[in-house]
């Protein structure tokens, strides 16, 4: 079971959002970057797993970036990847970092490709889809569950009103979500393990420029918060019909 | 050049969030525009009210098999001469969108909440802590839009249904079984939300908030801890690393606000706490707000609105 796994750098959950160069550029002062979660968690971790109970094969993780994410990837080596590869390009759009990706593992002979369901920072979810695409694989988007078993994957996703449950052969690009696995805390001997890990920096492949994001903003200030006694809590629900009109 | 939009309209009635793509499709194209679906479903007509002049089906297509559907809406474009493909930023349109911008070298705005200006498209970023303008280069543009982004439209005559007839390859990806989640409001479309976190206790409290969801018409949801301790299911877990809604009405009952909680529910239009704990940072994120006892306030607000839908 060969598996990779896409993983990006993002600002940690808790970091203050703020932009600088007149609101064209996150302002990265001071904050802390992570692996995002939805790649670390869920992707990357169920790669392991999958590994693991085969009891053989590789997990890989790709990254498009500068030499500023290397310690974000190494935290990836550090839960349990085997080899890190670096694109040395910054990431400015989906497709860009999708024919990055498309561009390395085309003829690696992948039998997984698992993206997290989105990055916390641009929120696409876009990524996994194009690298599919690009590769003529077939993709599924948000899967909650993952098994492998004689060269079958069962899948299952969360859909309106239920779950749905599907099967497909590998090779196979999924995009992941909450559900699929457990966050690993990595130990001591894994972050001694990861310095000597191989990080592969490879140079970045031509790609389309078809988008970019030009400027950012912050939501509008919240108006002040209305306050009701508790022992006329149902007060609420009346100004909830005739003030706010929801109900 | 022209405006298509794809939707999925498996359901057992048109989905709000496709009617309002067709709406937005409609709106660029400044006029009628040709709506792409697949499977059974039938009334596809009335989506001529929401600015489709023709819908064309492929009867045969089932499961959410991205290269099958890609090929159905690049095949479409084609014959139309679409330079605008307008998706639902919903699971299937994350399915599907990514591939057709892949292959039409096109750039994809994931999640437009608004009508654009000039080429450029605004979505949420940060989960929702901020906005950000994409612009689009590309000839070809694939623009997902964010369900509850614009009004739907009525104002538009009827379509006519045409049934795709050309060959879409075997599916690669097969459905082996379809689980219906119990009864009540599936949460990512919810308009109505009652949520709950940790100031319940336990699981075995929970009939209260069921109750009020029930008598409001809500979907229940809750927050990571209560997710992650099993009193809940974790589809139910909003929040920046759960689902986001952007309901009308988010009630957030014994749930303190983390960071990571508001940036799921931030988008929500009205948004009310309770919580027995005044310092709690999700009032300053609230527009209504009750410091007090969930098992004081809570049955107070099932009773009130039982006499409101005795009222109506």
């Amino acid at each position: 079971m060969k598996i990779l796994v896409l993983l990006s750098q993002v600002p940690d959950t808790t970091a203050r959002i703020a932009f600088t160069n007149g609101n064209t550029q996150f302002d990265a002062n001071g904050v802390t970057f992570i692996v995002n979660p939805y790649d670390e968690w869920y992707a990357l971790v169920r790669a392991l797993e999958l590994k693991e109970a085969a009891g053989a094969g590789s997990v890989t993780t790709i990254t498009v970036g500068g030499a500023d994410t290397d310690a974000t990837i190494r935290k990836g080596l550090a839960i349990g990847a085997d080899e890190a590869v670096r694109v040395d390009a910054q990431p400015t759009e989906a497709l860009q970092v999708a024919e990055q990706v498309a561009a390395y593992a085309k003829d690696k002979g992948f039998d997984l490709i698992i993206a997290g369901k989105e990055t916390i920072d641009h929120n696409g979810g876009q990524v996994g889809g194009m690298v599919a695409e690009l590769l003529d694989l077939p993709y599924i988007a948000l899967a909650s569950k993952l098994d492998v078993a004689a060269g079958k994957a069962t899948i299952e996703r969360d859909v309106p009103g239920g779950v749905e449950v599907l099967e497909a052969s590998l090779p196979l690009v999924l995009s992941a979500a909450k559900g699929m696995a457990e966050q690993r805390i990595p130990n001591m001997r894994g972050i001694m393990a990861a310095r000597t890990k191989p990080l592969t920096v490879i140079p970045a492949a031509t790609t389309d420029n078809v988008a970019a994001t030009t400027s950012f903003e912050l939501p509008p200030a919240k108006g002040a918060v209305k306050m009701i006694p508790a022992d006329e809590a149902g007060k609420l629900i009346e100004l909830l019909h005739n003030e706010a009109k929801v109900i | 050049m022209s405006t298509i939009v794809f939707i999925d309209t498996r359901g057992e009635k048109l989905p709000k969030a496709a009617q309002e793509a067709v709406t937005y499709a409609s709106k660029l194209a400044g006029g009628p525009v040709t709506a792409i679906t697949f499977g059974g479903a039938s009334g596809l007509e009335a989506l001529g009210a929401q600015g489709a002049s023709k819908v064309i089906v492929a009867r045969g297509v089932t499961a959410v098999d991205g290269q099958q559907l890609t090929k159905l809406v690049t095949d479409v474009a084609a014959k139309e001469g679409a330079n605008t493909i307008v998706f639902v930023h919903d699971g299937t349109g994350k399915s599907v969108a990514p591939r057709v911008a892949a292959k039409l070298k096109a750039g994809h705005v994931a999640g437009a909440i608004a009508l654009p200006e000039g080429d450029k498209f605004k979505r949420n970023v940060f989960s929702g802590k901020a906005q950000a303008w994409l612009q689009v280069s590309s000839a070809t543009k694939v623009i997902s839009v964010m369900p509850n982004s614009i009004p739907v439209g009525k104002d538009g005559g009827s379509a006519t249904v045409e049934e795709y007839s050309g060959d879409l390859g075997p599916a690669r990806i097969t459905v082996k079984e379809v689980r219906k989640a119990g009864a009540g409001v599936p949460l990512p479309e919810a308009e109505l939300v009652v949520s709950a976190g940790r100031g319940m206790k336990g699981p075995e409290n929970w009939g209260m908030v069921e109750e009020l969801a029930k008598e409001l018409g809500a979907a229940t949801a809750c927050s990571r801890p209560v997710a992650d301790m099993h009193w809940r299911p974790h589809h139910e877990h909003v929040g920046q690393t759960g689902v986001a809604i952007r309901p009308n009405l988010y009630i957030a009952i014994g749930i303190s606000g983390a960071i990571q909680h508001l940036a799921g529910v931030n988008q929500s239009k009205v948004i009310c706490v309770i919580n027995n704990d005044p310092e709690a940072p999700f009032f300053k994120a609230a527009d209504y707000g009750i410091v007090g006892d969930a098992f004081h306030v809570l049955p107070k607000l099932v009773e009130a609105a039982k006499k409101l839908n005795a009222e109506r």
